[in-house]
């Protein structure tokens, strides 16, 4: 209950209004993401308190999840790759004339999915960090290793894409004097404290992709369906409550599984709607259950994500990550020992999500008319604006012309991922985690003093290798009943997923 | 796992389609795993009390980084073809605009080079309007308006708002 004390003061309120609004913006406009915007938003928040900056995120995080449904409901083009499945039924809904049924059942299923797992979350975190803070450095070491395994082979439908970002990622970690020595410096005195976090994120998101879309600009205009303002009949509401349950119900384990993220439930979601429906005829015609589920779920799934953010310090979604930077840059390290030594920060989180969750609901249904316009903005000006916020951001960090010249550098490498079908979370993943994964090994091996077989001799620590070594014999296991099939197909499986998380 | 979304059957045809590209990369990510290397070689033991040499990770990371170059080279031989990522405003059916790519790439080393000497609020401007401009807008006064008002607004609002005083270049005294 402090927490509130916290989440509505004045300051708080309006952080939290004001990332809502952002979040949502940026789920609306194309191109941009949550993880985007809050890369671009670290170097300003250091200026501001931890708590407000924080409950800001969360707000991002949230509205991004939601307002990345209004693009797929009326474009048909999924802002983020949570809303992929919303843009199957909603879109069709849109053209039929029931734009403002679809964007009414999305923005109430997201609240009462969002508010159901902030209850779980306040109820689970604690108690996972209270596990997780007995857990000696083998099992933390082991279960580090595990998340890098599940974020790099679980998600996308190539492996080997996967691991090569992984490393990438790992080889960027690398860089700087952090065990005594420099390493990868290229004797630069300007790289000794390693490369900058926020200019790998800012320009992995922002440069990489503004220069993506630049080689592939879209010529003709998309056709935007006007709407109204969203409402909801009675019959609307008896078919979309059991959905946002189920949905909700699918999204937040997955949110809080290493490797979960949003794609899987809202997919699981989406199936599981089609076969319970009364109605499969109205399948593939716009069927509000299948807006209404898929959802629930990826909003679910946000909230599931901060389970393993703020317990064990393990970032799940490209999202996750940049805000764990954001931690990291007041100097707070997430982990089981937050709760204990930063409870005005996290009771603060946990309660500004339920007025965030609120808010989002207050603001968005008036407002859904408003953040239509936003997609008419002219794109010239749109991706003008990102590459100067981008570049704004990367050099007030140090005021460092150098810090530019490695923003463009990276932001290549963020083109060259996004042409070549690299997976980014993976590479964030490595070059947040990859640096503890080493301290993690030496502080085990100081500890047992240079004895390895310490690594496996904590009950905790074998038992996630076992589930490591089921995981990887599964995929093996798959790779193996795949290879009979033609050249063609194989090759198809090789590709990744459509879209990958931003 | 994903794939739930129809998608066009790119690779339908029947013969084999390389990705010469692929192979740029392949050798990129060589390269950069062999100089982790040949990095970490040049490395000294640590301190008595580090049971990780300083050169343990490196050694692994770039030699895997080495051998997944590698084995993405074989793949691309064997015909891999990455699906790239689609998004909103990317239209993936024309070819590849790396004439923009080029313009944009331009206008970001000018600010890189400028900055120093002009500051934030006279590249920043720049970098707008530039951007603008190779992303095809044609109303150079407009865009030079907009740029400057979004770049003395941030500096101010940097300086002002947030505590933070962005170097004002050859405009010092004068902001």
């Amino acid at each position: 209950m402090d927490g509130f004390a916290t989440a509505l003061t004045p300051t708080n309120l309006f952080f939290a209004a004001l990332g809502v609004l952002l979040g949502t913006a940026v789920g609306v406009l194309p191109g941009i993401g949550p993880a985007m915007t809050v890369a671009l938003l670290l170097p300003v928040t250091y200026n501001v308190s931890p708590e407000s900056a924080i409950i800001m995120f969360a707000g991002i995080y949230y509205g991004g999840m939601y307002g990345g449904s209004t693009t797929s409901i009326l474009l048909n083009t999924p802002g983020e790759s949570s809303s992929v499945i919303t843009a199957l039924e909603g879109n069709k809904m849109a053209k039929s004339g029931r734009a403002a049924q679809a964007l009414a059942t999305a923005a109430i299923g997201s609240f009462v999915a969002g508010t159901i797992g902030t209850v779980l979350l306040v109820v689970l975190a604690p108690t996972v960090a209270d596990l997780v803070v007995q857990l000696g450095d083998p099992s933390y070491f082991a279960i580090m290793v595990l998340a890098l395994a599940a974020v790099t082979l679980a998600l996308g439908a190539s492996k080997l894409r996967g691991l090569i970002s992984l490393f990438l990622g790992l080889t960027i970690a690398l860089v700087g004097t952090a065990t005594g020595q420099a390493r990868l410096t290229f004797d630069q005195p300007l790289l000794a404290d390693g490369i900058d976090l926020v200019v790998v994120a800012v320009a992995i998101f922002a440069i990489g992709e503004a220069l993506w879309v630049a080689a592939h600009l879209r010529r003709r205009p998309l056709d935007i369906i006007p709407v109204g303002k969203p409402w909801m009949s009675r019959e609307d509401w008896g078919r979309s409550w059991r959905p946002w349950l189920r949905g909700t119900a699918f999204g937040f384990p997955f949110g809080a599984l290493p490797a979960g993220g949003a794609e899987v439930p809202t997919f699981l979601s989406y199936v599981t709607e089609r076969k319970l429906t009364k109605r499969p005829e109205e399948f593939g015609k716009g069927a509000i259950e299948g807006v209404a589920g898929p959802e629930a779920a990826n909003n679910a799934s946000a909230a599931g994500t901060l389970v393993p953010l703020l317990a064990i310090g393990l970032p799940t979604t490209a999202t996750a990550g940049v805000i764990l930077l954001a931690l990291q840059g007041y100097g707070i390290q997430p982990g089981p020992q937050l709760f204990d030594t930063e409870p005005v920060l996290v009771w603060g989180l946990l309660a500004s999500l339920f007025v965030a969750n609120t808010l989002l609901l207050v603001l968005n249904l008036p407002l859904a008319p408003v953040w239509a316009k936003l997609l008419q903005i002219p794109r010239p000006y749109l991706y003008a604006g990102i590459l100067f916020f981008a570049s704004l951001g990367a050099y007030s960090v140090n005021f460092q012309s150098f810090d530019l010249a490695l923003l463009l550098v990276m932001g290549v490498l963020g083109l060259a991922m996004r042409r070549f079908a690299l997976p980014v979370l993976p590479l964030l993943v490595g070059v947040i985690l990859g640096p503890r994964l080493e301290e993690q090994l030496t502080r085990a091996l100081a500890i047992s003093q240079g004895d390895v077989s310490t690594l496996w001799s904590e009950p905790v620590a074998v038992a996630v290798y076992l589930v490591l070594g089921l995981l990887l014999a599964a995929i093996a296991a798959n790779a193996l009943r795949r290879r009979p099939e033609s050249l063609p197909a194989a090759m198809r499986q090789d590709a990744p997923a459509d879209v990958m998380e931003r | 796992m994903t794939t739930v979304i129809e998608r066009p059957n790119i690779d339908s045809a029947p013969r084999r389609v390389v990705d010469t590209a692929q192979y740029g990369l392949a050798a990129f990510l060589v390269l950069v795993g062999g100089y982790t290397l040949y990095d970490a070689s040049t490395l000294h033991d640590g301190f008595a009390d580090q049971p990780v040499q300083p050169y343990a990770v490196p050694y692994v990371v770039g030699a895997v980084l080495t051998l997944l170059g590698m084995l993405l080279a074989v793949a691309t031989w064997r015909g891999d073809v990455p699906q790239a990522e689609e998004g909103e405003d990317v239209d993936l059916t024309g070819g590849s605009d790396w004439a923009t790519v080029a313009k944009l790439g331009g206008v970001l080393v000018l600010n890189i080079v400028l900055i120093d000497w002009l500051g934030w609020a006279i590249t920043g401007a720049m970098l707008f309007a530039g951007c603008a401009w190779a992303l095809g807008s044609r109303t150079p006064v407009r865009d030079v308006a907009l740029g400057a008002a979004l770049s003395l607004g941030t500096w101010y609002g940097f300086y002002a708002g947030l505590g933070i005083p962005i170097p004002a270049g050859i405009l010092d005294g004068v902001l």
